[in-house]
C-alpha cells in the first residue's frame, strides 16, 4: 500500500492518474448536483414555515459543507508538505485555496439572500456568520502570501503554515451554533444528534444528500485539475513535461502543420518564436 | 532526532499551541462571543437599564396582542424565565407563537423590553405543510424549542 502511495506522489504518476480519474469524478459531480438541485427545486415539497425560501439550502450547505472540508484538506497536505518536504502536497496545498474561496463566498452570498426574507436581516455579528468569514480571509490570505513569493517552494511552505494555524477556525465554525448563542440555526443534518434523530423530511433530505456528494465530487475534480496544472508549470523543465508536451504538439501538428511539430520544438517554443508562436499559444509550452 | 521529527514536532506543537490559545481565550470571552441574551439574563440583571443589547427567546404562546397600527406586545420565554417585549415596527414573515426571534432594543426600569427590530431565529427542523399538520395533535410541535437559547451569565437560569 505505502509504495503505490509513494509512487503516487511523483508527479508524473500523479499526473497520469489524475488524468483517469478526473473526469469521471467531474461527470459523477455534475450528475449528482444536477438531479439534487433539480429535485430539490422542483420535486421536494416546500417547507411548512418558510414554503419555497428554504430551496437555497440545496446550493447553501453543500457550498458551507465543503468550504470547512477544502479548509481541513488544506491543512492536512499543508503538513505533509512541511514535515515530508513532499511537492506534491505543496501543489494541493496551493491548489485547494482558490476553490475553497469561492465554495465559501458562495455559502455567505447564499445565506445572505436567505437570510432576509427569513430572518429579517442579510447580515449580523453572530458567531457562526462572523467565523464563515473568518474563514473567507483565511482562504484569501492563503491565496495572497503564494502570490507573494517569486520561489513556489517557499510561497507553498509559507501557505502550509497559515493553513495550519487558520485550521484552528473550522471546529469554531461548525460547533459556533452549539457553543454560542447565534441567530444562526443548529445543523439540520451535520450533527451526531441530527444523524441520530433526522431533523428533515426525507423527501427533502435526499436531494441535499445527492448535491452534497455531488458537490464533494466535483471538487475532487476541480482539485485535481488544478494540481495537474500546477505540477506542470512546476516540472516544466522536466524531461517527462518536455516529453508530454511533445507528444501533444505532434498530435496536433499531424492534423494540421504535417512536418513542424516534434519533440524538438517543445525548446524552441517561447513567446520570442514568430510563426509557430500561432499554433502553440495557449498550450503553455 | 531526524529532520523531519523535528518537523513533526514543529507542526504538532503550533497545532497544539493554537488549539490551546484559542480554548482559553474563547472560554475567557465566551460572554462576548454570545448574540444574545436570554430572559434568564435580563431576570438576573445581567443588563443595566437603558444599555443597548440583544434578546433572544422565544415568542411565548397565547402572550401576543397587536395594538394601534404597527404597535406589538408579547412575552419572549427561554426554558426557565420570561420577559414582557413592546415593539413598533415590520414583523419578519416568520414572527408568530412558539416562534423563536432574537430582539435589538433595550430594557427599561418597568423590566420591559423595548425592542428596536426584531428578526426571526429559524430552527433546524424542516418539514412538508402536510407532516407538520400531522404533528398538531402534539402540544409540542410548531413550538421550537427552547435549547438553543443558553444563559449568557453564570448566575443566571
Amino acid at each position: 500500500m505505502w509504495t503505490w502511495f509513494h509512487r503516487l506522489a511523483s508527479p508524473p504518476t500523479f499526473y497520469r492518474f489524475a488524468e483517469r480519474l478526473a473526469p469521471w469524478l467531474l461527470i459523477a459531480g455534475l450528475a449528482l448536483i444536477g438531479v439534487g438541485v433539480w429535485q430539490g427545486l422542483f420535486v421536494a415539497p416546500a417547507d411548512y414555515q418558510q414554503g419555497d425560501a428554504f430551496r437555497i439550502i440545496y446550493v447553501h450547505v453543500p457550498a458551507a459543507a465543503l468550504s470547512l472540508s477544502i479548509y481541513t484538506a488544506m491543512a492536512v497536505a499543508g503538513a505533509i508538505a512541511l514535515i515530508w518536504r513532499m511537492k506534491l502536497a505543496e501543489v494541493a496545498v496551493v491548489s485547494a485555496a482558490p476553490i475553497g474561496a469561492s465554495f465559501t463566498a458562495l455559502a455567505l452570498v447564499t445565506g445572505m439572500l436567505w437570510g432576509k426574507p427569513t430572518w429579517g436581516a442579510y447580515w449580523v455579528w453572530d458567531a457562526r456568520l462572523t467565523s464563515e468569514l473568518v474563514l473567507l480571509f483565511l482562504y484569501l490570505g492563503v491565496i495572497g502570501l503564494n502570490q507573494a513569493y517569486s520561489d513556489p517552494r517557499t510561497a507553498a511552505r509559507a501557505c502550509a503554515w497559515l493553513a495550519l494555524v487558520g485550521v484552528v477556525n473550522v471546529p469554531i465554525v461548525h460547533y459556533s451554533v452549539q457553543w454560542w448563542n447565534s441567530l444562526h440555526q443548529g445543523s439540520t443534518i451535520l450533527s451526531a444528534e441530527a444523524i441520530a434523530n433526522p431533523k428533515m423530511a426525507p423527501s427533502m433530505l435526499k436531494p441535499l444528500l445527492m448535491s452534497m456528494a455531488g458537490s464533494y465530487l466535483f471538487f475532487g475534480a476541480v482539485w485535481l485539475r488544478r494540481m495537474q496544472n500546477g505540477v506542470l508549470v512546476r516540472e516544466r523543465r522536466a524531461k517527462w513535461v518536455r516529453a508530454f508536451a511533445g507528444q501533444a504538439l505532434l498530435a496536433e501538428g499531424s492534423n494540421a502543420r504535417p512536418g513542424m511539430a516534434g519533440p524538438g520544438l517543445v525548446e524552441a517554443a517561447t513567446p520570442r518564436q514568430g510563426r509557430q508562436d500561432d499554433a502553440d499559444r495557449g498550450r503553455g509550452a | 532526532m531526524t529532520k523531519r521529527n523535528q518537523r513533526l514536532l514543529g507542526v504538532a506543537a503550533l497545532l497544539i499551541g493554537v488549539g490551546v490559545a484559542a480554548t482559553l481565550g474563547f472560554t475567557a470571552f465566551r460572554k462576548n462571543m454570545m448574540y444574545f441574551y436570554t430572559p434568564s439574563d435580563l431576570a438576573a440583571g445581567t443588563v443595566p437599564v437603558g444599555a443597548a443589547a440583544q434578546l433572544g427567546g422565544l415568542v411565548e404562546a397565547g402572550s401576543l396582542t397587536r395594538g394601534e397600527g404597527l404597535k406589538v406586545e408579547f412575552r419572549v420565554a427561554d426554558c426557565a424565565k420570561n420577559v414582557a417585549v413592546r415593539y413598533e415596527g415590520v414583523l419578519p414573515d416568520l414572527f408568530r407563537e412558539g416562534q423563536g426571534v432574537v430582539a435589538d432594543g433595550y430594557m427599561t426600569a418597568e423590566k420591559v423590553f423595548v425592542a428596536t427590530r426584531i428578526l426571526a431565529k429559524h430552527d433546524e427542523n424542516y418539514m412538508p405543510p402536510q407532516v407538520a399538520d400531522a404533528l398538531k395533535g402534539d402540544p409540542e410541535s410548531g413550538k421550537h424549542s427552547c435549547m438553543p437559547f443558553k444563559a449568557v451569565a453564570a448566575n443566571a437560569g
